[in-house]
C-alpha cells in the first residue's frame, strides 16, 4: 500500500476512535463540569459496557443485530443504575468533597474490576459485530462498523448538545455547574441533577463500551486505557470545558490513531503524555480551561 | 497541630523501634521476610506522606519515583558493577531527580489536574520501560545475580541474602527516614508546609514562595520513594516492571490513608495493617484487588483520619 | 518621603475596565484611606499594590524600586503586607501556630533556619504579638473558635509580626461591632507609628477619624485627594458618593 494510502487508514482509523474517546471523555467532563469531582472508575463504567453487551449476545445467541441493539439499551441503563447508587450510597455522604471522591472512586474501580474478574473471568471474549459490510475503497476495504461507530457517536455528541442547550435537564445542567448555590436558590432540586448527571457520565462510558466492543474484545482490564485517555483529554481542552473536551478528543484521537498505525501504540501513548507536559507549561489550565493563572 | 508540646515526643518511637527489633528474634521466618518487606515499603509510605500527608498534594504517580530507585539501583549493580552503597545512593538520586523534574512540570497545576498530570507522567514511565524492553527486561524484569549482592567492609563480606542482615538494614533504613520525616514537619519548613495544605494564598501572602516549597516536599517525597525502590531492588533481588505501574501508585495512597495522612506512626501501619489484609484476602480469593478496594471506600466513608487519626482522638478526646 | 507611586496603572477584565491610568502615590508614615462607590475599583487598584494580580499597564515603585515584576510572596517580604477583605487565617491551626508563620519567615535565612528555631524563643514572640492586639489568651486555642471580630485581629496580628513597612487593610472594620470599631481605631494609630498604613474603608466616622489625607475613586480613577475636611467638602465627591 502506497504512503498515502496508509496515511488515509490511519486517519480513517484515528477518526473512528476519536468518536468513541469523545464520547468516552465527554462523560468525565460532564461529571465533573456540574459536579466537580473526578470519577476515577469512569474507565470501569467503559468496560462495563463491553461486559454487558458480551452478556446479552451471550444470552440471545446467535443473532448479533439483536443483541447489539438491546446491548444499547441495556448496557447505558445498568451502568447508569449503578452510578446512582454510588451517588446515593458513597457521594452523597462524603458530600462531594474532591479529594474524598478522588480516593472513593479508586477503591470503586477496583471493587468493579475485580468483580468482574471473578464473575467474568481473566480471559478476552469476542463479540460479534452486528453486521459485516466492507466499504471498498480504491486502496482497501474498510470495516462497515467502524464507521457506523463513528456515526452513532456523532448522534450521541449531537443528542448531548441537543439536551444541554434545549432540554430543561440540560438548563438545569448548566446552571449548576455555573453557579451551584444560586442554582439551589432557584429551586433547581441540585442533588437530583448531581444524580443524573453521574448517571449521564456513566451512561456515555457505557455505550462507548458496547460500540467499540466488536472492534477489540471485551477484558475486564479493558477500562484502563480509555481511563487515561479520557484524563488527558480532559486535561488538554481544560477541566471544565466541553468544547475544550471535544477538541482535544479529536486532536488527540486522531494523533493517537495515526501514530499507532506507524509507530506503536506504546510510543503514541508517551507522545501524548509529552504533548500534555508541553500545554501544562504554556497553559497550565489547559486550552480553554477554566481558571486563569 | 498545636504548639508547645508535653512530654517526649520520642517516647512512641522509641518504643516503636525497641518493638521492631526485638520482633526478629521471635518472629517465624515468613512473618520475618514480611515484616523487612513492610519497613521497605513503609518508607515509601512516609516518603508519599510527605507529599499527601503534610503539604496535601495528592498524587497518583508516585510509582515512578519507587521504580526510578527501584530500575536506578538495580542497573547500575547488576550492568554498571556498582557496588550495593553505591547503587543504593544512586537509586536514591535517581528518585529524587525524576521527582524534581516531573515537578517543575506538575505543580504548575493543581488539584485535580495535578492528579491526573502525575497519573500520566508514571503511566509514561511504565510505558517507557517496557519500550525499552532490551535494556530494562520490560515486564518479567531480571533478578539481582548473588555474587553482587553483599557489602564488603575491607576483608569482611556479608551476603545480603542472609535475613538478618536484611532485616536490620531495612529496619535501619526505616529508623532513618522516620526521624527525617518528624523532623521535617516539627521544622519551620514543615510548618510552611501543613499551613499551605489548609490555605495556600495566605501562606502566600506571608511572603513564602509557595511553588518552590511543593516542589521541595515533592522532591524530598521522590528521594525517599526511591530509596525505598533502592532498598528493594537491592535487598530482594527482583528489578520488575510491576512496580511502576498504576497499582503502585495506588499502593502507598492507601497505607497512608489507612494509617492516619500527616501521622508520624500512620505509614508504618497503615502499610503493615494493608499487607497482612491483602494476605488474608489472597487465601480466599485470587482476586485481593477487591479488599484494596472495600479497604478505600471504607476509609473514606467511615475513618476519614485512618487507624492512627482516629485512635489519637478518641484518645485525647480534642481534634488533631 | 514617597514610600509607594503607581504610575498610569490600568486594569480591565475582559471588557470591563475596572481601573484607569491611576497615579497614586503614599508618603512613608502616613495613614491614607481610599474610598469610593462600589465597583470604583479600590481592590482591583490595592490587589495590583499587593501583587494579587497582575497590571494591564502602568508601574508601580516601592521605595524607589519597580516592582511591577514581582510576583505576591516577593513583594511581601519587601514589606508590602496586605490583609484580606474577607479574613482568610488558618482555621485548622492555633493562633500560636497561626502568628509562628509569619513570625518565623523572617528568622528563616540559611539551611540552619530552615530546618530548626528554638520553639521557645517563637513561643514568647507570638504571645507578643497576640498581646498587641488583646488575644494573648488564646494563644494555644484552635483559630477556629475564635468569634469572626477575633479572627481578624487574629490576621492582624499575623501582618504585624510580619514587620510590614506598608500595611494594606481591605475593609477592616467590616462585621466588628462598635466597640471593636473603636478598639481598632486605637489599634490602627499604634500601628501607623511605625508603619504606612493604606486602608479601603466604607465606614465614614472611621476613615474621618483616622485619614491623615483621603484617597476618592470612582468609575476606575481618582476623583479627589485631599485632607478629610478637604474631602468632606467637596461637592463632586458627594455627587458621586452619596454614602454616609
Amino acid at each position: 500500500m502506497s504512503f498515502g494510502a496508509q496515511l488515509f487508514l490511519a486517519f480513517l482509523e484515528g477518526t473512528v476512535s476519536a468518536f468513541v474517546l469523545a464520547v468516552t471523555a465527554l462523560g468525565l467532563s460532564l461529571v465533573f463540569g456540574v459536579m466537580r469531582v473526578v470519577n476515577v472508575a469512569h474507565g470501569e463504567f467503559f468496560m462495563l459496557g463491553a461486559v454487558i453487551a458480551w452478556s446479552v449476545a451471550f444470552m440471545v445467541g446467535d443473532m448479533p443485530l439483536v443483541a447489539f441493539l438491546l446491548a444499547l439499551i441495556i448496557g447505558p441503563l445498568v451502568v447508569g443504575g449503578i452510578a446512582v447508587a454510588v451517588d446515593w450510597l458513597i457521594l452523597k455522604r462524603i458530600d462531594y468533597n474532591p479529594e474524598g471522591t478522588i480516593v472513593a472512586t479508586i477503591g470503586l474501580l477496583y471493587i468493579i474490576q475485580q468483580a468482574v474478574l471473578i464473575l467474568y473471568g481473566p480471559e478476552a471474549r469476542v463479540v460479534e459485530p452486528p453486521f459485516y459490510f466492507r466499504i471498498q475503497f480504491p486502496w482497501f476495504g474498510y470495516s462497515g462498523y467502524k464507521l457506523i461507530v463513528a456515526g452513532i457517536s456523532l448522534m450521541l455528541l449531537l443528542g448531548t448538545w441537543y439536551g444541554l442547550s434545549r432540554t430543561r435537564l440540560g438548563l438545569y445542567m448548566r446552571a449548576t455547574q455555573y453557579d451551584q448555590e444560586t442554582a439551589q436558590a432557584f429551586g433547581i432540586p441540585v442533588r437530583r441533577v448531581y444524580a443524573a448527571v453521574f448517571a449521564l457520565g456513566g451512561g456515555l462510558a457505557a455505550i462507548a463500551g458496547v460500540l467499540v466492543v466488536p472492534i477489540q474484545q471485551a477484558h475486564y482490564l479493558m477500562g484502563h486505557d480509555p481511563l487515561l485517555m479520557s484524563f488527558i483529554v480532559v486535561i488538554i481542552g481544560g477541566l471544565g470545558s466541553l468544547r475544550g473536551t471535544l477538541l482535544a478528543a479529536f486532536v488527540i484521537g486522531i494523533s493517537d490513531g495515526v501514530i499507532s498505525v506507524f509507530f506503536t501504540p506504546t510510543l503514541a501513548k508517551i507522545l501524548a503524555t509529552l504533548l500534555v507536559s508541553l500545554v501544562l507549561v504554556v497553559r497550565p489550565a489547559g486550552l480553554f480551561g477554566e481558571k486563569a493563572p | 497541630m498545636t504548639g508547645g508540646r508535653q512530654g517526649s515526643p520520642w517516647r512512641t518511637p522509641m518504643i516503636v523501634f525497641a518493638l521492631l527489633l526485638a520482633a526478629q528474634f521471635v518472629l517465624p521466618d515468613y512473618h520475618h521476610t514480611n515484616m523487612t518487606r513492610i519497613m521497605i515499603f513503609a518508607v515509601f509510605a512516609i516518603g508519599y506522606n510527605v507529599a499527601f500527608g503534610y503539604a496535601g498534594l495528592l498524587s497518583l504517580g508516585h510509582a515512578m519515583f519507587f521504580a526510578a530507585g527501584l530500575y536506578g539501583a538495580g542497573m547500575s549493580a547488576q550492568f554498571l558493577g556498582f557496588s550495593m552503597p553505591l547503587a543504593f545512593l544512586f537509586g536514591g538520586l535517581c528518585g529524587l531527580v525524576l521527582a524534581l523534574v516531573a515537578g517543575l512540570v506538575a505543580l504548575r497545576t493543581s488539584g485535580v489536574s495535578f492528579l491526573i498530570v502525575t497519573l500520566m507522567f508514571s503511566q509514561a514511565a511504565y510505558l517507557t520501560i517496557l519500550y525499552f524492553n532490551d535494556i530494562t527486561r520490560g515486564d518479567e524484569g531480571f533478578v539481582l545475580a548473588q555474587e553482587i549482592r553483599q557489602l564488603r567492609f575491607g576483608e569482611m563480606v556479608l551476603p545480603l541474602t542472609d535475613p538478618s542482615l536484611r532485616y536490620n538494614l531495612a529496619l535501619g533504613l526505616f529508623m532513618v527516614c522516620y526521624l527525617l520525616g518528624v523532623a521535617l514537619l516539627r521544622s519551620p519548613i514543615g510548618r510552611v508546609l501543613v499551613a499551605l495544605r489548609e490555605n495556600e494564598p495566605r501562606v502566600q501572602m506571608l511572603g513564602y514562595n509557595t511553588f518552590g516549597y511543593k516542589l521541595l516536599a515533592l522532591t524530598i517525597s521522590g528521594a525517599l520513594s526511591g530509596i525505598s525502590g533502592a532498598a528493594y531492588a537491592l535487598l530482594f533481588a527482583y528489578v520488575g516492571a510491576t512496580f511502576a505501574s498504576t497499582q503502585y501508585s495506588i499502593y502507598p495512597l492507601l497505607w497512608v490513608l489507612l494509617g492516619g495522612a500527616g501521622t508520624a506512626l500512620g505509614p508504618l501501619i497503615g502499610t503493615g495493617l494493608m499487607f497482612y489484609l491483602v494476605e488474608f484476602a489472597s487465601e480466599i480469593t485470587s482476586s485481593y484487588l477487591i479488599v484494596v478496594g472495600v479497604v478505600l471506600v471504607l476509609l473514606v466513608i467511615v475513618f476519614p483520619k485512618g487507624v492512627i487519626g482516629t485512635l489519637s482522638e478518641r484518645w485525647r478526646g480534642t481534634r488533631t | 518621603m514617597s514610600l509607594l507611586r503607581t504610575q498610569g496603572l490600568s486594569r480591565n477584565f475582559g471588557g470591563v475596565q475596572a481601573v484607569r491610568e491611576v497615579d497614586f502615590e503614599l508618603r512613608a508614615g502616613e495613614i491614607r484611606a481610599v474610598i469610593g462607590p462600589n465597583g470604583a475599583g479600590k481592590t482591583t487598584l490595592v490587589s495590583m499594590i499587593s501583587g494579587r494580580i497582575r497590571p494591564s499597564a502602568g508601574r508601580i515603585r516601592f521605595k524607589d524600586a519597580d516592582i511591577t515584576g514581582l510576583r505576591n510572596w516577593q513583594r511581601a517580604r519587601r514589606g508590602i503586607v496586605y490583609t484580606f477583605q474577607i479574613t482568610s487565617i488558618f482555621q485548622n491551626l492555633s493562633c500560636h501556630d497561626n502568628v509562628v508563620l509569619a513570625l518565623q519567615r523572617g528568622q528563616m535565612t540559611g539551611l540552619a533556619g530552615r530546618l530548626h528555631l528554638d520553639a521557645g524563643r517563637l513561643r514568647g514572640q507570638a504571645e507578643a504579638a497576640l498581646e498587641r492586639v488583646g488575644l494573648a489568651a488564646r494563644l494555644d486555642e484552635p483559630a477556629a473558635n475564635l468569634p469572626y471580630g477575633h479572627q481578624r485581629l487574629l490576621e492582624l496580628a499575623m501582618s504585624l509580626a510580619l514587620a510590614p513597612e506598608l500595611l494594606i487593610m481591605d475593609e477592616p472594620t467590616q462585621g466588628l461591632s462598635e466597640s471593636e470599631v473603636l478598639a481598632f481605631c486605637d489599634l490602627t494609630r499604634a500601628i501607623a507609628r511605625e508603619t504606612t498604613v493604606l486602608l479601603i474603608e466604607h465606614n465614614m466616622s472611621v476613615v474621618m477619624e483616622l485619614a491623615e489625607r483621603i484617597t476618592v475613586m470612582n468609575d476606575g480613577a481618582i476623583l479627589a485627594e485631599g485632607a478629610p475636611a478637604e474631602i468632606a467638602a467637596n461637592a463632586e465627591v458627594q455627587r458621586a458618593y452619596l454614602g454616609t
